[in-house]
């Protein structure tokens, strides 16, 4: 007994041209993934495992991290990886839940409009923080600043 | 339209007491490959933590600009990290990036390596016991940390 399967309505799409961006989105998290699994867990072990962990967070901890050029290309790389992916990967959650087109594309502009702002906000904190600003009180300040030490 | 068929199967003779497959109706909705197994609870478990992170990401990245506005604004709102509720906050946030790192890493390896793809269902049993492995080495120093003094 032989069964005819009738050939599909569906013609073969073609691929549309240009940059596939769905592909390199997957491409993005994989990537991202790895490098931010040795990002995160060593920022989690810096500011919460050595020593007092996070009794020992203050300013003059941070002042002390982002006065040294590794820890702000790592705090940079850590803002900018994380961020974009989280970013992606909400964006996609609401591609599957937002059935909605206007709250899809809603959120979705929410999610850019977070994203843009933070990215520039962290960046700019980064490169433009004083650890030992002025007028402040000392006690509060990194041990290496100069009013500390009068 | 014989001529535009795209080919031909051909099926089994009915034979014995039961012609054709039984498809035995589930109790639940489960019974593919994929619904209701680890794979599936592991997805679910990865979109939850993803969440999670991302809006905790979002604070986290606030709270941090206040460096640029003084140090007392900023130690005032890391204060509130140390408070035992936030501890126990700490450890459900690191419990959720180690879950969604390791679920993570096991995606790519099943993505990108066959051997991955082939024992995927050892893999998920190795990302579970490495997150034991980093609660038991995080937890205990942890809240010792935010319980001590």
């Amino acid at each position: 007994m032989t069964t005819t399967i009738e050939a599909p309505r569906t013609p073969r799409t073609v691929r549309r041209r240009g940059i596939n961006w769905e592909k390199w989105g997957w491409i993005y998290m994989r990537a991202s993934g790895v490098v931010l699994v040795v990002l995160i867990f060593g920022h989690l072990f810096v500011n919460l495992m050595i020593g007092d962990g996070v009794k020992a967070l203050d300013f003059a901890f941070v002042g002390g991290k982002l006065s040294s050029p590794f820890w702000q290309v790592w705090d940079t790389l850590l803002l900018w990886l994380a961020l974009i992916h989280g970013a992606n990967g909400m964006r996609t959650i609401t591609n599957d839940y937002a059935h909605n087109r206007l709250v899809g594309v809603t959120l979705k502009g929410a999610i850019l409009a977070a994203t843009v702002v933070l990215l520039i906000l962290g960046t700019l904190v980064i490169y433009t923080f004083d650890p030992c600003p002025a007028g402040q009180p000392v006690d509060l300040l990194p041990t290496f600043c100069p009013a500390v030490g009068s | 339209m014989p001529g535009k068929s795209a080919g031909t199967v051909a099926s089994a003779a009915p034979q014995g007491k039961y012609p054709f497959p039984r498809i035995v109706k589930p109790k639940a909705p489960a019974g593919t490959v994929y619904r209701g197994n680890v794979g599936m609870w592991s997805w679910v478990l990865h979109r939850i933590t993803g969440v999670a992170i991302f809006f905790f990401l979002l604070v986290h990245i606030l709270d941090t600009a206040l460096v640029r506005v003084s140090p007392e604004a900023y130690n005032a709102v890391i204060g509130t990290y140390k408070n035992p509720i936030m501890g126990l906050g700490e450890v459900a946030l690191v419990a959720a990036i180690g879950l969604h790192a390791l679920n993570g890493l096991r995606i790519i390896l099943v993505d990108f390596w066959a051997w991955g793809t082939k024992h995927q269902k050892l893999l998920q049993w190795i990302a579970l016991a490495l997150w034991i492995i980093l609660l038991i080495g995080f937890v205990p120093r942890h809240l010792i940390n935010v319980f001590s003094e």
